[in-house]
């Protein structure tokens, strides 16, 4: 892969109160990749997720979008955060797909996705239109456009939630665990939206427990243990060669629940 | 046994003066209500976004509005603002300035639980898309608040139609005043009094029914 690096995560760390949940992370994922957080629940990958989209603020170390650090800058060597209007734009570089969906309650499928694009990117209501239209159809909801959310399933909100970030033309998507609050019927569907996406060349770092969807669309697995990056590489190499006893463990408990994943 | 003969004519000679005073009591409730919503806004997020200092204020503007009988306050207002040489209200004004006041401190506290109650997970996902602070509020939070709080802007449109009756104690003829007037003009006691009573009932039950069903087309959370 000689792509460049998108996203660059040095010794990110993060507290909550006197608990360390992120003890300094690296990180890298480039342009066009699919980069997957795997580990036991605690061990720090939705945290880190959401330092990188700033829903949480890092307290150490750095991340960097396309070189920029994110959330403040660097001002004779200390850091300065950023202005609030900074932070939003540097939000709406990055797509963010939430476990419960989160979409507007009071808006439909299709206002759900203008909203960013009118406000945010300051596209005009018909264009916006537009590209929300082509946007629910390719996650196969173009005949859902006027429902409002509480209308539509959960494998039909989450797809319109990941219609809502990828419409923004994001450099990069963040997906938290998005297939853990739906009904098992309902994951295949979601799954296929991001497999399509992946295929499409979208980078994306996500966060899961689907093994096997993980092993097939990752470019690399990052196994996260108490806050560390434990393990990273191709999926073929973490899962088939697992290091750590940490990791077997893990990896065991997983093929209880998915079958054999290597 | 007392016997009491009915006289309606009485009440449809008057027709028009009612039909003045209904859509007066009407205005003063709406205009009221709008005010106070308006200053029921900037104090909830004054409370809940501002800082601390800020929640003082509030706070005595909304305990003392709320353990105050609201008569009281019409004369304060009333008798008490010339006194202090502002006198450029007339008796509607001073009452709606009154009546705003006062429905401006029972809107502050339901925009304040409706703002505690939008969950954490909207405000994250306007962040995630981009939107700037104001644009959160204008455009995810104060919507969704509006359609959590459509039941108590209801309730409360209607205790503030009723509470307009209080605008008789300073002569604005409004329903309650009518009534007494003819009242005491006619001597017809029952008449008037059921007349202005039947108006109330019914007028409150239509604004009833009507945000009823608002408030079943924009039920933001089922």
């Amino acid at each position: 892969m000689g792509e460049e690096v998108l996203l660059r995560a040095r010794g990110v760390r993060k507290s909550f109160g006197n608990v360390e949940v992120l003890k300094g992370i690296d990180l890298d994922v480039r342009q066009g990749q699919v980069v997957s957080l795997i580990g036991a629940s605690g061990s720090g990958k939705t945290t880190f997720l959401r330092c990188v989209n700033l829903l949480e603020e890092h307290d150490g170390g750095e991340i960097l979008l396309d070189g920029d650090p994110i959330g403040y800058r660097m001002e004779g060597g200390k850091r300065r955060r950023l202005s609030e209007a900074k932070v939003s734009a540097q939000r709406a570089r990055i797509g963010m797909v939430f476990q419960q969906f989160n979409l507007f309650p009071h808006l439909t499928a299709e206002g759900n996705i203008m909203l960013g694009l009118t406000k945010v990117l300051g596209k005009g209501a018909a264009e916006a239109r537009d590209i929300a239209g082509h946007w629910l159809e390719r996650v196969g909801l173009a005949e859902r456009r006027g429902y409002y959310p509480y209308q539509l399933s959960g494998g039909q909100q989450q797809r319109v939630a990941i219609a809502r970030a990828v419409a923004m033309q994001p450099r990069l998507l963040l997906f938290d665990e998005v297939t853990s609050a739906l009904d098992p019927e309902l994951v295949a569907e979601v799954l296929g939206v991001m497999q399509k996406l992946a295929e499409s060349g979208m980078t994306m770092l996500l966060v899961s427990h689907e093994m096997l969807f993980v092993r097939d669309v990752s470019d690399r697995v990052v196994f996260l243990d108490g806050g560390q990056v434990a393990q990273a590489g191709p999926p073929k190499e973490v899962f088939g060669n697992p290091e750590s006893e940490r990791l077997r463990s893990f990896l065991g408990r997983m093929h209880g629940i998915f079958g054999q994943i290597a | 046994m007392i016997q009491y003969y009915f006289d309606w004519s009485v009440i449809w000679r008057n027709a028009d003066r009612f039909a003045y005073a209904l859509g007066l009591g009407l205005s003063l409730a709406v205009i009221s209500l709008f005010i106070g919503s308006v200053i029921g806004i900037a104090c909830a997020m004054a409370r809940v976004y501002g800082a601390r200092w800020l929640s003082w204020p509030v706070w005595l503007y909304v305990e003392f509005i709320r353990n105050t009988p609201l008569l009281l306050l019409v004369f304060f207002v009333y008798f008490g603002l010339p006194e202090l040489d502002i006198s450029y209200l007339d008796k509607t004004q001073s009452f709606i300035l009154t009546l705003s006041l006062y429905a401006g401190a029972y809107m502050t506290e339901v925009f304040r639980a409706g703002l505690a109650s939008i969950p954490k997970s909207y405000t994250e996902a306007a962040k995630a898309i981009g939107l700037r602070p104001w644009q959160r509020q204008r455009y995810v939070v104060l919507p969704v608040m509006f359609r959590i709080t459509l039941p108590a802007f209801s309730n409360n449109l209607i205790s503030l139609f009723k509470d307009t009756s209080l605008a008789a104690a300073i002569a604005i003829p409004e329903l309650t005043f009518v009534a007494r007037q003819i009242n005491a003009n006619t001597f017809r006691v029952m008449e008037s009094w059921l007349a202005a009573s039947a108006l109330y009932l019914v007028t409150c039950y239509v604004i009833a029914s009507a945000l009823r069903r608002l408030e079943r087309r924009y039920a933001a959370i089922r």
